[in-house]
Protein backbone atom coordinates (compact mmCIF):
# COMPACT_ATOMS: atom_id res chain seq x y z
CA UNK A 1 0.00 0.00 0.00
CA UNK A 2 2.70 2.40 1.01
CA UNK A 3 4.66 3.79 -1.89
CA UNK A 4 7.98 5.57 -1.92
CA UNK A 5 8.54 9.03 -3.21
CA UNK A 6 11.89 10.67 -3.90
CA UNK A 7 12.36 13.96 -2.08
CA UNK A 8 15.10 16.26 -3.30
CA UNK A 9 16.52 19.39 -1.71
CA UNK A 10 16.97 22.30 -4.09
CA UNK A 11 18.33 25.74 -3.57
CA UNK A 12 16.26 28.47 -5.17
CA UNK A 13 18.47 29.13 -8.13
CA UNK A 14 17.81 28.93 -11.80
CA UNK A 15 18.60 25.78 -13.70
CA UNK A 16 18.42 23.34 -10.80
CA UNK A 17 15.27 21.51 -11.90
CA UNK A 18 16.70 21.28 -15.38
CA UNK A 19 19.87 19.70 -14.00
CA UNK A 20 18.01 17.18 -11.84
CA UNK A 21 15.68 16.11 -14.63
CA UNK A 22 18.61 15.81 -16.99
CA UNK A 23 20.42 13.48 -14.59
CA UNK A 24 17.32 11.27 -14.46
CA UNK A 25 16.69 11.43 -18.19
CA UNK A 26 20.27 10.39 -19.02
CA UNK A 27 19.73 7.22 -16.97
CA UNK A 28 16.44 6.53 -18.73
CA UNK A 29 14.42 7.15 -15.59
CA UNK A 30 10.84 8.25 -15.96
CA UNK A 31 8.96 10.68 -13.75
CA UNK A 32 5.34 9.65 -13.12
CA UNK A 33 4.39 12.54 -10.89
CA UNK A 34 6.04 15.65 -9.57
CA UNK A 35 5.40 18.35 -7.06
CA UNK A 36 7.55 21.30 -6.09
CA UNK A 37 7.25 23.04 -2.74
CA UNK A 38 9.20 26.16 -2.05
CA UNK A 39 10.15 28.49 0.76
CA UNK A 40 12.06 31.74 0.62
CA UNK A 41 15.49 30.17 0.13
CA UNK A 42 14.98 26.61 -0.97
CA UNK A 43 12.58 24.14 -2.47
CA UNK A 44 11.77 20.46 -2.11
CA UNK A 45 11.13 18.52 -5.29
CA UNK A 46 8.97 15.42 -4.83
CA UNK A 47 9.00 12.75 -7.49
CA UNK A 48 7.36 9.41 -8.19
CA UNK A 49 9.81 7.57 -10.47
CA UNK A 50 9.84 4.21 -12.21
CA UNK A 51 13.09 2.93 -10.68
CA UNK A 52 13.63 4.12 -7.13
CA UNK A 53 16.99 2.52 -6.36
CA UNK A 54 18.56 3.59 -9.61
CA UNK A 55 17.22 7.14 -9.24
CA UNK A 56 18.44 7.41 -5.67
CA UNK A 57 21.81 6.05 -6.69
CA UNK A 58 22.43 8.40 -9.59
CA UNK A 59 21.17 11.45 -7.74
CA UNK A 60 23.45 10.75 -4.78
CA UNK A 61 26.36 10.22 -7.12
CA UNK A 62 25.71 13.70 -8.42
CA UNK A 63 25.78 15.15 -4.92
CA UNK A 64 22.06 15.83 -4.67
CA UNK A 65 20.51 15.70 -1.18
CA UNK A 66 17.82 13.06 -1.66
CA UNK A 67 15.68 10.97 0.63
CA UNK A 68 12.82 8.50 0.37
CA UNK A 69 9.46 9.44 1.79
CA UNK A 70 6.48 7.17 2.43
CA UNK A 71 3.29 8.36 0.79
CA UNK A 72 -0.06 6.91 -0.26
CA UNK A 73 -1.57 6.95 -3.77
CA UNK A 74 -5.32 7.31 -3.33
CA UNK A 75 -7.95 6.95 -6.03
CA UNK A 76 -10.31 9.91 -6.30
CA UNK A 77 -13.51 9.83 -8.43
CA UNK A 78 -13.06 12.36 -11.23
CA UNK A 79 -16.37 14.13 -10.79
CA UNK A 80 -17.73 17.09 -8.83
CA UNK A 81 -17.54 16.33 -5.13
CA UNK A 82 -15.19 13.37 -5.72
CA UNK A 83 -12.26 14.82 -3.78
CA UNK A 84 -14.55 16.16 -1.05
CA UNK A 85 -15.88 12.65 -0.46
CA UNK A 86 -12.36 11.26 -0.12
CA UNK A 87 -11.38 14.11 2.19
CA UNK A 88 -14.39 13.40 4.37
CA UNK A 89 -13.22 9.83 4.88
CA UNK A 90 -9.73 11.05 5.79
CA UNK A 91 -11.10 13.73 8.04
CA UNK A 92 -13.44 11.31 9.79
CA UNK A 93 -10.50 8.98 10.38
CA UNK A 94 -8.81 11.84 12.24
CA UNK A 95 -5.91 12.05 9.81
CA UNK A 96 -3.99 15.12 8.80
CA UNK A 97 -2.51 15.56 5.33
CA UNK A 98 0.92 17.21 5.18
CA UNK A 99 0.70 17.76 1.45
CA UNK A 100 -0.74 16.19 -1.67
CA UNK A 101 -0.46 16.36 -5.42
CA UNK A 102 -1.92 14.51 -8.36
CA UNK A 103 -0.60 12.04 -10.89
CA UNK A 104 -1.33 13.01 -14.51
CA UNK A 105 -2.60 9.51 -15.44
CA UNK A 106 -6.04 8.21 -14.51
CA UNK A 107 -7.46 4.78 -13.73
CA UNK A 108 -10.76 4.58 -15.63
CA UNK A 109 -12.71 7.54 -14.31
CA UNK A 110 -10.56 8.03 -11.27
CA UNK A 111 -7.82 10.53 -10.63
CA UNK A 112 -4.88 9.54 -8.43
CA UNK A 113 -3.67 11.73 -5.60
CA UNK A 114 -0.37 11.28 -3.80
CA UNK A 115 -0.87 12.05 -0.12
CA UNK A 116 1.64 12.50 2.64
CA UNK A 117 0.49 11.92 6.23
CA UNK A 118 2.24 12.52 9.54
CA UNK A 119 2.37 8.79 10.09
CA UNK A 120 1.89 6.71 6.97
CA UNK A 121 1.39 3.30 8.65
CA UNK A 122 -1.21 4.72 10.99
CA UNK A 123 -2.96 6.30 7.99
CA UNK A 124 -3.07 2.93 6.19
CA UNK A 125 -4.59 1.26 9.25
CA UNK A 126 -7.15 3.96 9.83
CA UNK A 127 -8.23 4.06 6.19
CA UNK A 128 -8.56 0.29 5.98
CA UNK A 129 -12.12 -0.76 5.20
CA UNK A 130 -13.32 2.80 4.66
CA UNK A 131 -14.00 2.28 0.98
CA UNK A 132 -10.98 4.13 -0.39
CA UNK A 133 -8.82 2.43 -2.96
CA UNK A 134 -5.11 2.84 -2.23
CA UNK A 135 -2.77 1.84 -5.04
CA UNK A 136 0.41 -0.19 -4.68
CA UNK A 137 3.78 0.94 -6.07
CA UNK A 138 3.39 -1.56 -8.91
CA UNK A 139 -0.03 -0.22 -9.83
CA UNK A 140 1.22 3.34 -9.83
CA UNK A 141 4.16 2.47 -12.07
CA UNK A 142 1.89 0.66 -14.53
CA UNK A 143 -0.31 3.71 -15.04
CA UNK B 1 42.75 69.39 26.67
CA UNK B 2 41.68 67.21 29.58
CA UNK B 3 45.08 66.45 31.11
CA UNK B 4 47.81 68.61 29.56
CA UNK B 5 50.39 67.38 32.05
CA UNK B 6 50.06 63.88 30.61
CA UNK B 7 48.92 64.59 27.09
CA UNK B 8 51.78 67.03 26.46
CA UNK B 9 54.35 65.18 28.53
CA UNK B 10 57.98 65.44 27.38
CA UNK B 11 59.27 62.25 25.78
CA UNK B 12 61.99 61.91 28.42
CA UNK B 13 59.53 62.20 31.30
CA UNK B 14 57.13 59.80 29.59
CA UNK B 15 59.89 57.22 29.22
CA UNK B 16 60.85 57.55 32.85
CA UNK B 17 57.23 57.08 33.93
CA UNK B 18 56.70 54.15 31.59
CA UNK B 19 59.90 52.47 32.81
CA UNK B 20 58.89 52.83 36.42
CA UNK B 21 55.35 51.62 35.75
CA UNK B 22 56.55 48.59 33.80
CA UNK B 23 59.03 47.63 36.49
CA UNK B 24 56.30 47.73 39.14
CA UNK B 25 53.83 45.92 36.92
CA UNK B 26 56.17 43.05 36.16
CA UNK B 27 57.10 42.67 39.80
CA UNK B 28 53.43 42.56 40.77
CA UNK B 29 52.46 40.12 38.04
CA UNK B 30 55.36 37.83 38.90
CA UNK B 31 54.37 37.78 42.57
CA UNK B 32 50.61 37.67 42.25
CA UNK B 33 49.62 35.99 38.99
CA UNK B 34 50.77 32.37 38.51
CA UNK B 35 49.91 32.61 34.82
CA UNK B 36 52.54 35.33 34.30
CA UNK B 37 55.06 33.85 36.72
CA UNK B 38 55.03 30.57 34.82
CA UNK B 39 55.30 32.32 31.49
CA UNK B 40 58.23 34.41 32.65
CA UNK B 41 59.97 31.41 34.15
CA UNK B 42 59.49 29.61 30.87
CA UNK B 43 61.22 32.50 29.09
CA UNK B 44 63.89 32.77 31.77
CA UNK B 45 62.90 36.29 32.70
CA UNK B 46 62.95 37.57 36.25
CA UNK B 47 61.44 40.87 37.43
CA UNK B 48 64.97 42.23 38.05
CA UNK B 49 65.68 41.88 34.30
CA UNK B 50 63.15 44.63 33.62
CA UNK B 51 64.66 48.02 34.35
CA UNK B 52 63.42 50.25 31.60
CA UNK B 53 60.61 50.37 29.09
CA UNK B 54 63.06 49.11 26.45
CA UNK B 55 63.24 45.82 28.31
CA UNK B 56 59.60 45.18 27.44
CA UNK B 57 60.64 43.24 24.34
CA UNK B 58 62.15 40.58 26.63
CA UNK B 59 58.70 39.79 27.99
CA UNK B 60 56.37 37.19 26.48
CA UNK B 61 53.19 38.13 24.63
CA UNK B 62 49.68 37.43 25.88
CA UNK B 63 47.07 36.15 23.43
CA UNK B 64 43.28 36.14 23.49
CA UNK B 65 43.44 32.36 23.50
CA UNK B 66 45.52 32.32 26.68
CA UNK B 67 43.14 34.75 28.32
CA UNK B 68 40.26 32.41 27.57
CA UNK B 69 42.15 29.45 28.98
CA UNK B 70 42.40 31.06 32.40
CA UNK B 71 38.74 32.15 32.50
CA UNK B 72 37.34 33.53 34.75
CA UNK B 73 39.83 34.75 37.33
CA UNK B 74 43.19 33.50 36.08
CA UNK B 75 44.54 36.96 35.29
CA UNK B 76 43.37 38.63 38.45
CA UNK B 77 46.18 40.68 40.00
CA UNK B 78 44.14 42.29 42.78
CA UNK B 79 42.19 40.88 45.71
CA UNK B 80 38.65 39.89 44.84
CA UNK B 81 37.42 42.33 47.49
CA UNK B 82 39.02 45.22 45.58
CA UNK B 83 37.23 44.40 42.32
CA UNK B 84 34.22 46.62 41.70
CA UNK B 85 33.20 45.72 38.17
CA UNK B 86 33.64 42.87 35.74
CA UNK B 87 33.22 42.88 31.97
CA UNK B 88 33.54 40.10 29.46
CA UNK B 89 34.12 40.22 25.75
CA UNK B 90 31.22 39.62 23.40
CA UNK B 91 30.66 36.06 22.33
CA UNK B 92 29.54 33.56 24.89
CA UNK B 93 30.40 30.36 23.12
CA UNK B 94 33.66 29.04 24.29
CA UNK B 95 35.03 31.10 27.10
CA UNK B 96 34.93 34.87 27.01
CA UNK B 97 37.76 37.19 27.90
CA UNK B 98 37.43 38.83 31.31
CA UNK B 99 38.28 42.35 32.40
CA UNK B 100 38.17 42.97 36.15
CA UNK B 101 38.24 46.56 37.40
CA UNK B 102 39.23 48.04 40.74
CA UNK B 103 38.10 51.54 41.72
CA UNK B 104 41.36 52.87 40.32
CA UNK B 105 40.80 50.98 37.07
CA UNK B 106 37.39 52.60 36.68
CA UNK B 107 39.04 56.00 37.32
CA UNK B 108 41.65 55.13 34.71
CA UNK B 109 38.95 54.16 32.26
CA UNK B 110 37.12 57.44 32.90
CA UNK B 111 40.42 59.31 32.40
CA UNK B 112 40.98 57.72 28.97
CA UNK B 113 37.44 58.52 27.91
CA UNK B 114 37.57 62.05 29.37
CA UNK B 115 40.65 62.72 27.24
CA UNK B 116 38.81 61.25 24.26
CA UNK B 117 35.74 63.44 24.74
CA UNK B 118 37.80 66.56 25.45
CA UNK B 119 39.65 66.10 22.17
CA UNK B 120 36.36 66.94 20.48
CA UNK B 121 35.85 69.94 22.75
CA UNK B 122 33.24 68.31 24.98
CA UNK B 123 32.76 69.98 28.38
CA UNK B 124 30.10 70.63 31.05
CA UNK B 125 27.99 72.57 28.60
CA UNK B 126 27.49 69.57 26.31
CA UNK B 127 24.88 66.83 26.27
CA UNK B 128 26.15 63.40 25.24
CA UNK B 129 23.72 60.80 24.03
CA UNK B 130 25.46 57.48 24.60
CA UNK B 131 24.06 54.94 22.18
CA UNK B 132 26.60 52.20 22.84
CA UNK B 133 25.03 49.19 24.49
CA UNK B 134 25.21 49.07 28.26
CA UNK B 135 25.95 45.79 29.96
CA UNK B 136 28.85 43.38 29.64
CA UNK B 137 29.98 45.17 26.47
CA UNK B 138 32.50 47.84 27.48
CA UNK B 139 31.33 50.49 25.01
CA UNK B 140 28.36 51.78 26.98
CA UNK B 141 29.92 52.10 30.42
CA UNK B 142 33.25 53.37 29.09
CA UNK B 143 31.62 56.39 27.48
CA UNK B 144 29.39 56.69 30.54
CA UNK B 145 32.28 57.03 33.01
CA UNK B 146 34.18 59.43 30.76
CA UNK B 147 31.15 61.67 30.34
CA UNK B 148 30.58 61.72 34.08
CA UNK B 149 34.18 62.76 34.65
CA UNK B 150 34.02 65.53 32.07
CA UNK B 151 30.78 66.68 33.64
CA UNK B 152 28.69 66.85 30.50
CA UNK B 153 24.96 66.06 30.61
CA UNK B 154 24.67 62.35 30.00
CA UNK B 155 21.84 60.53 28.27
CA UNK B 156 22.52 56.81 28.87
CA UNK B 157 20.28 55.83 25.95
CA UNK B 158 22.02 52.52 25.22
CA UNK B 159 21.65 50.92 21.78
CA UNK B 160 18.58 50.46 19.60
CA UNK B 161 15.12 52.04 19.57
CA UNK B 162 15.82 54.62 16.88
CA UNK B 163 12.53 56.41 17.38
CA UNK B 164 13.36 57.14 21.00
CA UNK B 165 16.94 58.09 20.11
CA UNK B 166 15.65 60.82 17.80
CA UNK B 167 13.12 61.95 20.37
CA UNK B 168 15.88 62.28 23.01
CA UNK B 169 18.03 64.24 20.57
CA UNK B 170 15.20 66.63 19.86
CA UNK B 171 13.96 67.02 23.43
CA UNK B 172 17.29 67.33 25.23
CA UNK B 173 19.34 68.97 22.50
CA UNK B 174 22.14 66.39 22.40
CA UNK B 175 25.37 67.95 21.16
CA UNK B 176 27.33 64.71 20.85
CA UNK B 177 26.60 61.06 20.21
CA UNK B 178 28.49 57.82 20.62
CA UNK B 179 27.65 54.63 18.74
CA UNK B 180 28.96 52.35 16.03
CA UNK B 181 29.53 54.20 12.74
CA UNK B 182 27.08 51.95 10.93
CA UNK B 183 24.32 52.61 13.44
CA UNK B 184 24.74 56.35 13.10
CA UNK B 185 24.27 56.11 9.35
CA UNK B 186 21.24 53.95 9.90
CA UNK B 187 19.87 56.53 12.31
CA UNK B 188 20.43 59.31 9.76
CA UNK B 189 18.44 57.34 7.22
CA UNK B 190 15.71 56.60 9.73
CA UNK B 191 15.48 60.30 10.63
CA UNK B 192 15.06 61.16 6.97
CA UNK B 193 12.21 58.66 6.66
CA UNK B 194 10.57 60.30 9.66
CA UNK B 195 10.89 63.69 8.03
CA UNK B 196 13.42 64.89 10.60
CA UNK B 197 16.46 66.84 9.43
CA UNK B 198 19.09 65.38 11.72
CA UNK B 199 21.59 68.00 10.53
CA UNK B 200 19.48 70.68 12.17
CA UNK B 201 19.46 69.08 15.63
CA UNK B 202 22.69 70.73 16.74
CA UNK B 203 24.97 67.70 16.97
CA UNK B 204 28.60 68.74 16.84
CA UNK B 205 30.59 65.58 17.57
CA UNK B 206 30.24 61.84 17.23
CA UNK B 207 32.47 59.17 18.79
CA UNK B 208 32.60 56.13 16.63
CA UNK B 209 34.34 52.83 17.16
CA UNK B 210 33.87 49.14 17.88
CA UNK B 211 33.84 48.21 14.20
CA UNK B 212 35.95 48.90 11.12
CA UNK B 213 35.09 52.01 9.14
CA UNK B 214 36.73 53.99 6.42
CA UNK B 215 37.65 57.55 5.60
CA UNK B 216 34.84 57.62 3.04
CA UNK B 217 32.40 56.54 5.68
CA UNK B 218 33.63 59.38 7.88
CA UNK B 219 32.90 61.90 5.14
CA UNK B 220 29.50 60.35 4.63
CA UNK B 221 28.68 60.52 8.35
CA UNK B 222 29.90 64.10 8.69
CA UNK B 223 27.88 65.12 5.69
CA UNK B 224 24.69 63.33 6.69
CA UNK B 225 24.68 64.26 10.37
CA UNK B 226 26.36 67.65 10.25
CA UNK B 227 28.87 66.75 12.95
CA UNK B 228 32.56 65.99 13.23
CA UNK B 229 33.15 62.24 13.36
CA UNK B 230 35.92 61.01 15.68
CA UNK B 231 37.51 57.58 15.50
CA UNK B 232 37.97 56.03 18.94
CA UNK B 233 39.74 52.81 19.82
CA UNK B 234 39.64 50.39 22.67
CA UNK B 235 39.13 46.76 23.54
CA UNK B 236 37.80 44.80 26.48
CA UNK B 237 41.10 42.98 27.02
CA UNK B 238 42.81 46.31 27.70
CA UNK B 239 40.03 48.35 29.34
CA UNK B 240 37.33 49.15 26.76
CA UNK B 241 37.10 52.41 24.80
CA UNK B 242 39.53 55.10 25.89
CA UNK B 243 42.78 53.50 24.74
CA UNK B 244 43.33 55.78 21.75
CA UNK B 245 41.32 58.52 20.08
CA UNK B 246 41.47 61.16 17.39
CA UNK B 247 41.95 64.82 18.15
CA UNK B 248 40.37 67.57 16.07
CA UNK B 249 43.12 67.17 13.45
CA UNK B 250 41.63 63.75 12.57
CA UNK B 251 45.05 62.50 11.50
CA UNK B 252 45.47 59.31 13.46
CA UNK B 253 44.51 58.32 17.00
CA UNK B 254 46.59 59.50 19.98
CA UNK B 255 47.29 56.42 22.06
CA UNK B 256 47.35 57.16 25.78
CA UNK B 257 50.78 55.65 26.10
CA UNK B 258 51.34 56.81 29.65
CA UNK B 259 48.65 54.23 30.51
CA UNK B 260 48.70 51.77 27.60
CA UNK B 261 52.12 51.11 26.13
CA UNK B 262 51.95 50.42 22.39
CA UNK B 263 54.33 48.36 20.30
CA UNK B 264 54.09 47.36 16.67
CA UNK B 265 55.40 43.91 15.90
CA UNK B 266 55.92 41.69 12.91
CA UNK B 267 53.05 39.26 13.51
CA UNK B 268 55.04 36.33 12.13
CA UNK B 269 58.31 36.77 14.02
CA UNK B 270 57.23 38.82 17.05
CA UNK B 271 60.00 41.29 16.31
CA UNK B 272 59.31 44.87 17.42
CA UNK B 273 59.12 47.24 14.45
CA UNK B 274 60.21 50.88 14.43
CA UNK B 275 57.67 53.71 14.33
CA UNK B 276 56.22 54.19 10.89
CA UNK B 277 56.28 50.48 9.99
CA UNK B 278 53.03 48.64 9.65
CA UNK B 279 52.40 45.59 11.80
CA UNK B 280 50.33 44.21 14.65
CA UNK B 281 49.52 46.45 17.58
CA UNK B 282 50.59 45.08 20.96
CA UNK B 283 49.49 46.83 24.15
CA UNK B 284 50.62 46.61 27.76
CA UNK B 285 48.41 48.10 30.46
CA UNK B 286 51.02 49.95 32.51
CA UNK B 287 48.89 50.95 35.47
CA UNK B 288 45.89 48.66 35.66
CA UNK B 289 45.26 46.79 38.91
CA UNK B 290 42.39 44.33 38.40
CA UNK B 291 43.43 42.43 35.30
CA UNK B 292 46.59 43.99 33.87
CA UNK B 293 47.81 42.59 30.57
CA UNK B 294 51.38 42.22 29.42
CA UNK B 295 52.03 42.69 25.72
CA UNK B 296 48.56 41.82 24.52
CA UNK B 297 48.44 40.88 20.85
CA UNK B 298 45.46 42.85 19.57
CA UNK B 299 45.59 41.37 16.03
CA UNK B 300 44.81 44.88 14.80
CA UNK B 301 47.07 46.11 12.02
CA UNK B 302 48.33 49.69 12.11
CA UNK B 303 51.52 51.71 12.45
CA UNK B 304 52.74 54.35 14.88
CA UNK B 305 52.91 57.84 13.40
CA UNK B 306 56.18 59.27 14.71
CA UNK B 307 55.68 62.89 13.67
CA UNK B 308 54.33 65.28 16.32
CA UNK B 309 50.69 66.25 15.94
CA UNK B 310 49.64 69.82 15.25
CA UNK B 311 47.30 69.72 18.23
CA UNK B 312 50.29 69.92 20.57
CA UNK B 313 49.83 66.54 22.23
CA UNK B 314 53.06 64.58 22.48
CA UNK B 315 51.39 61.19 22.90
CA UNK B 316 52.10 59.31 19.69
CA UNK B 317 49.38 58.42 17.26
CA UNK B 318 48.41 55.16 15.60
CA UNK B 319 47.02 55.16 12.09
CA UNK B 320 43.36 54.28 11.64
CA UNK B 321 43.24 50.47 11.75
CA UNK B 322 43.94 48.66 8.49
CA UNK B 323 42.19 45.47 9.50
CA UNK B 324 43.09 42.34 11.42
CA UNK B 325 45.54 39.51 11.01
CA UNK B 326 43.19 36.81 12.24
CA UNK B 327 39.78 35.65 11.06
CA UNK B 328 37.74 37.70 13.51
CA UNK B 329 34.78 39.48 11.95
CA UNK B 330 33.19 42.52 13.48
CA UNK B 331 29.48 42.59 12.77
CA UNK B 332 27.71 45.67 14.06
CA UNK B 333 30.19 46.02 16.88
CA UNK B 334 30.08 42.35 17.85
CA UNK B 335 33.23 40.26 17.50
CA UNK B 336 32.55 37.00 15.71
CA UNK B 337 35.03 34.22 15.02
CA UNK B 338 34.08 31.62 12.41
CA UNK B 339 35.02 28.97 14.98
CA UNK B 340 32.17 30.20 17.19
CA UNK B 341 29.68 29.70 14.38
CA UNK B 342 31.13 26.24 13.87
CA UNK B 343 30.69 25.35 17.55
CA UNK B 344 27.06 26.44 17.41
CA UNK B 345 26.37 24.38 14.29
CA UNK B 346 27.92 21.31 15.83
CA UNK B 347 25.62 21.58 18.80
CA UNK B 348 22.62 21.11 16.51
CA UNK B 349 21.93 17.46 15.88
CA UNK B 350 22.75 16.21 12.44
CA UNK B 351 24.36 19.43 11.25
CA UNK B 352 27.85 19.02 9.86
CA UNK B 353 30.35 21.85 9.95
CA UNK B 354 30.05 22.55 6.22
CA UNK B 355 29.25 26.20 6.35
CA UNK B 356 30.18 29.55 4.98
CA UNK B 357 29.75 33.02 6.39
CA UNK B 358 28.91 35.80 3.96
CA UNK B 359 29.17 39.34 5.24
CA UNK B 360 27.73 42.25 3.31
CA UNK B 361 27.16 45.89 3.99
CA UNK B 362 23.59 46.48 2.88
CA UNK B 363 22.89 50.16 2.87
CA UNK B 364 24.34 51.21 6.17
CA UNK B 365 24.37 48.02 8.17
CA UNK B 366 26.42 44.88 8.12
CA UNK B 367 24.55 41.67 7.48
CA UNK B 368 25.77 38.17 8.06
CA UNK B 369 24.46 35.15 6.24
CA UNK B 370 25.41 31.69 7.39
CA UNK B 371 25.11 29.08 4.68
CA UNK B 372 24.83 25.53 5.88
CA UNK B 373 25.01 22.51 3.64
CA UNK B 374 22.06 20.15 3.84
CA UNK B 375 22.94 16.51 4.38
CA UNK B 376 20.80 13.38 4.50
CA UNK B 377 20.43 13.52 8.26
CA UNK B 378 18.96 16.99 8.39
CA UNK B 379 17.14 16.91 5.07
CA UNK B 380 13.45 16.57 5.57
CA UNK B 381 10.80 16.23 2.94
CA UNK B 382 8.73 18.76 4.85
CA UNK B 383 9.39 22.44 4.29
CA UNK B 384 8.36 23.39 7.80
CA UNK B 385 10.98 21.11 9.35
CA UNK B 386 13.68 22.67 7.21
CA UNK B 387 12.42 26.12 8.06
CA UNK B 388 12.43 25.14 11.72
CA UNK B 389 16.05 24.05 11.36
CA UNK B 390 16.95 27.41 9.82
CA UNK B 391 15.22 29.16 12.67
CA UNK B 392 16.96 27.00 15.30
CA UNK B 393 20.37 27.87 13.90
CA UNK B 394 19.43 31.53 13.70
CA UNK B 395 18.23 31.52 17.32
CA UNK B 396 21.33 29.71 18.57
CA UNK B 397 23.59 32.27 16.86
CA UNK B 398 21.55 35.13 18.30
CA UNK B 399 21.66 33.66 21.80
CA UNK B 400 25.28 32.59 21.64
CA UNK B 401 26.87 35.53 19.87
CA UNK B 402 24.35 38.31 20.22
CA UNK B 403 24.25 38.93 16.51
CA UNK B 404 21.48 38.48 13.96
CA UNK B 405 22.33 36.14 11.13
CA UNK B 406 20.32 35.05 8.14
CA UNK B 407 20.57 31.29 7.82
CA UNK B 408 20.39 29.67 4.42
CA UNK B 409 20.38 25.97 3.76
CA UNK B 410 22.31 25.09 0.65
CA UNK B 411 22.82 21.92 -1.38
CA UNK B 412 25.53 19.43 -0.41
CA UNK B 413 29.07 20.21 -1.56
CA UNK B 414 28.16 23.60 -2.94
CA UNK B 415 30.34 25.56 -0.53
CA UNK B 416 33.48 26.37 -2.45
CA UNK B 417 36.42 24.32 -1.33
CA UNK B 418 39.88 25.36 -2.26
CA UNK B 419 42.60 22.73 -1.99
CA UNK B 420 40.26 20.61 0.08
CA UNK B 421 39.81 23.37 2.62
CA UNK B 422 36.53 25.23 2.63
CA UNK B 423 36.56 28.97 2.37
CA UNK B 424 34.73 29.91 5.54
CA UNK B 425 34.28 33.62 5.17
CA UNK B 426 33.32 35.81 2.26
CA UNK B 427 33.50 39.42 3.33
CA UNK B 428 32.00 41.63 0.66
CA UNK B 429 32.07 44.80 2.68
CA UNK B 430 35.20 46.15 1.01
CA UNK B 431 35.92 48.63 3.73
CA UNK B 432 38.97 50.58 2.74
CA UNK B 433 40.48 51.54 6.06
CA UNK B 434 43.50 53.20 4.54
CA UNK B 435 43.37 57.00 4.71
Amino acid sequence: MIIKQLSIFLENKSGRIHEITEILGRENLNIHALSLADSENFGVLRLIVNDLDKSLDCLKKNGVATSLTSVLAVEVPDKPGGLAAVMKVIDDAGLNIEYMYSIPEKTHDNAIMIMRFDNTEQAVNKLDGKGLRILTQQEVLKL
Amino acid sequence: MWNPEKEKISPAKLRAEQSEALRKLVEKLYTRVPFYREKMNLHNIKPEDINSIDDISKLPFTTKHEMRDVYPYGLLAADRRDIVEIHTSSGTTGKPVVGAYTHNDIDLWAEGMARTLSMAGIDETDTIQNMYGYGMFTGGLGVHYGTRLVGANLLPASSGNSKRQLQLMQDFGSTAISCTPSYCLYLAEYAQEQGIDIRELGLKAGFFGAEPWSENMRLDIQNKLGLKAYDIYGLTEIIGPGVAAECAEQQGLHIFEDLFYPEIINPDTGEVLPDGEKGELVITTLTREGSPILRYRTRDITFIIPEPCRCGRTLRRIHRLFGRNDDMLIIRGVNVFPSQIEEILLRIEGVEPHYQIVVERQGMLDTMEVRVEVNETIFSDEIRRLEFLEKSIRDEIKTGLGVNAAVKLVEPKTIARSEGKAKRVIDNRNITTGA
